[in-house]
Parts: C-alpha cells; structure tokens; sequence
C-alpha cells in the first residue's frame, strides 16, 4: 500500500464560459467511500464526470494506482488503454439504471457479458457466476433469462450494480444509485451497497444529494458549492459539525423524519 | 508531530476549547467548551459532570472525532500509538473508531431493514469475531439487556426508546475497545436494565478499558464513576 488511489489535483472543467468545477483536489484511498454532496448544478456530477475520465478536464491532474501498483497520469492514457481500465478496474453505476444496463439483452447476459469482456469463457462457468451475483442482488434464479425491461426500478437497479460488481472492481463511481425509488426499496439498496463496501477492497465515490445516504455509506463527504468543494471531512462530522455557512444551510435545510 | 502519554494514562485533555459559529445566525460564536483539561487511566471511569448544555456530550464527541476541535490536544492511546484527534486526519481517526475507541451515542442510528440481533453481531465481528462467535456474542449480550428474544430478528425502528438504547449499548459492548465514550447509556431505561448496562460497565473497567461518560443519574454515576471532572460553560473548567 503506497499512496492514494485516485489523486486530482487542480481539476477543473469549464464548459466554454460557464463554470463546471474548479480547482479541485482530492484523495481517495483504498477501501475508502467518499460521497460528493451539494444542490443540483453545485458541479457535483461534472466533478463524478471527470475522476472517472467520462468527461475531458480542462486543466488539472488526475493519477490514479493500478492494481499493478503503477500509478498513472488517466490523461495520457490511450483509448485503448482507458477502456481496459474501465472494464477491469472500475465500475459505473447510473442513476438512470437503463443508462448502465443494456436492455435488450437479459438479466444473465448483462452480468455475463462484463465476465466475457475481462476474458471469460466457459458458458458454465459465467453462467453460475452470473447466478451468484443476481442472488447476491436478490434477484431470484427464475427471473435470469428475463429482459430488465420486465423488471422494476429497485430491482433494475440491483441488476445494474450486479453487472458492475461481476468483474471485481476496486474503484466504482455511483450517480445517485439511490435516486428516484422508493424509500422502501432504497433501504434494501443501502443495505446492499454497505455489505459490498463492508467486505473491503473496494473503494467508491458516490454522488448523491440525500445527506442521510452520505451519512449511511460514505467515510467522508465532500460538499460542492459553483463547482468547489467547499468542505471536506470526515462523514459525521461535516454533518453535525459542519463548518462552512453553505454545509450549515444544508444540514440545517434536510427535513426530520 | 508526534505525541506522548505517560504510561499509566489512556485519554489526555489539554486545554481544550471548541466555539460552534453558526453563519446562519450572522456568524454568532457560541462556546462549547473552554480550556478543559483532564486525563483518563486504563480501567477508570471518569464521569462528566455540569448542568444541561454544559458541554458534557460535545467532549465526548470531540474525542470521538465527531467535533472538530479548536484548540488544545485530545491525546489517545492506540496501540503503540499516541494520536491527537484535535488535529488528525479523518482516516486516522476512522482507524481509531476501528481499533481503539467506542462509542455509545444516546440514539441509535442504524440502516433501515437491519435486524438488531445482525446490527449487533456485526460490531462484534468488527473485532475479529468470526460468525457463529459473533452471533453468539450478540445473543449473550441482547439477553442480558433483557431485550425480549422476539425481537432479535427484527429491525429497530419500531422498538420503544428504551429497547433501542439497548440495542445500542449492546452494539456499543460487542466489541472490546480500550477507549469507551458513553453518552447517558441509561437515560431511557428502568433499573433493571440500569443495573444490567453497570454490570456492563463494570466488566469493562475490569479488563483495562478506559471510560468517560455523561450519566444523568447521579445515583448511576456515583456507581460506576471513579472521578467527576466538572464541565460548565463558558468559564474555565476544572476538575473536581
């Protein structure tokens, strides 16, 4: 173990003359949760964009420590070399679950398929891998050869997080994953997404707007006002200490059950 | 920078000082504590004492790492280790949460959907404890709390107040910490369990654990406190 994992220095993205994020700085270590909070356009999802090289920053660095322990400059990354380190290292779960799944092939072939891409292929083998994982997600045997479209938005969901999970990342960017179900379903997604975390190994930033899915998941937090992060600490102590006056509106603006 | 402790010492407090500044409120400056100082040795309680609003939870919370700290050292044994939460960095102070101190809030903050008896069962795996060891743990701890065994594969979120203090305090003991915080474990329960959780306490400071804690009772306190260290605002503290 030497260094971060993913390091940003500087990072900024400016779309034109409007503002997307900042001068931003950050550490993610291994096994580490950090969640990105803030109001929508506080550059939350552009700063998500960026460390997971969907988006091309503007200026900045961005390093990040391969499980080969070489740590490298994602800018000089060929393409090549950019998409074998998505399929193999990293994982993306979508809020939209549609966006991260492909819908017309089914439940087993979207998990399948992630093992056939890092090099898989015995049937049975990716066949009883993929089976684990739905289960793991709760999702039962006799709904494997079903299309995602035929399922709900909580289940959906785990489908996706199934697919990302499949091939053992170490480092996963999540976009609300929680954003947009129901709360009952939401709790049973929480308490899937802490036991993946619980298990160690896998790092995680998390976007979300929900200051109590931070609090339950993340270790740290980082709060993005125009594009800066404007507050980072630890979890609990951004959210019952908080000490910039825009963390202090947020906290103090979340409705009590 | 690097911090020491005299041996016979597990917790020290130097002139520690916190002001919350609420920005909301133009920027008001309202002291928590001001230049308390003490220090804890392994297997002694030590209880906070001050009236409500003194400041007591917010020095619990401070050495928990939940508060910043303004000014002074809030030094803590860990291992070989001497760590000053006042000014360590979020991963060393989780890696305290992990190894060296607990913890025991007056409410129980916990996933939805979790049953209690895993809740419990999961901070004792947090120690090392394999499964069935602590599954085992979590069930000899839940009976001696007298939580009703027909709750154990629920989740607390419809429990009464006192059974999910329970639940928490048991979460609280299921691992051993040489550092424990208790922050009024008893508040919401009858003697009974009053009486279980300063058995609880007493086991720890037997083992060598060092305690600090906020007890409203002050026939409780009196009983499992070795020292009172008086806490008011916002004059200096000093100990009693």
């Amino acid at each position: 173990m030497s260094g971060p994992l993913l390091r940003a220095r500087g990072l900024t993205k400016m779309f034109g003359a409007r503002t997307g994020c900042v001068d931003v700085d950050l550490d993610l270590h291994e096994s580490e949760v950090l969640a990105i909070v803030g109001e929508s356009g506080s550059g939350k999802s552009t700063l998500l964009g960026l460390l997971s090289t969907q988006l091309e920053k503007t200026a900045g660095s961005l390093t990040y420590r391969r499980k080969d322990g070489v740590a490298v400059d994602l800018s000089s990354l060929s393409e090549m070399e950019r998409r074998l380190l998505l399929r193999t290292e990293w994982g993306f779960v979508q809020q939209d679950a549609r966006m991260g799944l492909r819908m017309n092939v089914s439940a087993g072939g979207n998990v399948g398929e992630r093992l056939m891409a890092v090099g898989w292929r015995n049937y049975a083998a990716i066949r009883t891998e993929s089976q684990d994982w739905l289960a793991r997600v709760e999702i039962a045997a006799d709904r494997m050869d079903d299309m995602p479209g035929a399922f709900s938005g909580g289940m959906r969901q785990r489908l996706q997080i199934a697919r990302n999970m499949v091939t053992r990342p170490r480092l996963v960017f999540m976009d609300e994953p929680t954003g947009g179900l129901d709360v009952s379903v939401q709790a049973r997604l929480l308490d899937l997404l802490r036991s993946l975390v619980a298990e160690g190994g896998l790092s995680v930033i998390l976007v979300t707007h929900d200051l109590a899915v931070a609090r339950l998941l993340s270790h740290r937090i980082a709060v993005m006002r125009q594009g800066r992060i404007v507050e980072l600490g630890l979890a609990d102590q951004v959210l019952e200490d908080p000490q910039h006056s825009y963390t202090q509106l947020l906290v103090s603006s979340v409705l009590q059950a | 920078m690097l911090h020491t402790l005299p041996r016979d010492e597990s917790i020290r407090l130097e002139d520690v000082s916190k002001t919350f500044v609420l920005h909301l409120q133009d920027g008001a400056r309202l002291p928590a504590v001001t230049r308390l100082s003490f220090s804890v040795r392994p297997g002694e309680c030590v209880a906070l004492h001050g009236s409500s609003g003194a400041g007591k939870s917010s020095v619990l919370k401070m050495i928990f790492g939940n508060y910043l700290t303004d000014e002074g050292l809030i030094l803590v044994r860990s291992g070989d280790r001497v760590v000053n939460v006042a000014t360590a960095e979020p991963r060393d102070v989780l890696a305290l949460r992990r190894q060296t101190i607990g913890y025991v809030s007056q409410f129980l903050r916990v996933i939805p959907r979790v049953p209690c008896l895993d809740i419990v069962a999961a901070a004792a795996r947090e120690d090392g404890c394999e499964e069935t060891q602590a599954l085992a743990r979590a069930r000899d701890l839940l009976a001696r709390l007298n939580l009703p065994e027909r709750l154990w594969g629920l989740p607390p979120a419809t429990f009464s107040g006192g059974e999910q203090q329970r639940v928490n305090i048991a979460r609280g003991f299921a691992a051993y910490r040489p550092i424990m915080l208790l922050d009024e474990p008893t508040a919401s329960l009858d003697a009974a369990n009053s009486e279980a959780v300063i058995t609880l306490i007493g086991e720890r400071k037997a083992a060598g654990a060092a305690i600090v804690g906020v007890f409203h009772d002050p026939a409780i306190r009196n009983r499992v406190a070795d020292r009172l260290i008086a806490v008011s605002r916002p004059e200096r503290s000093e100990a009693a």
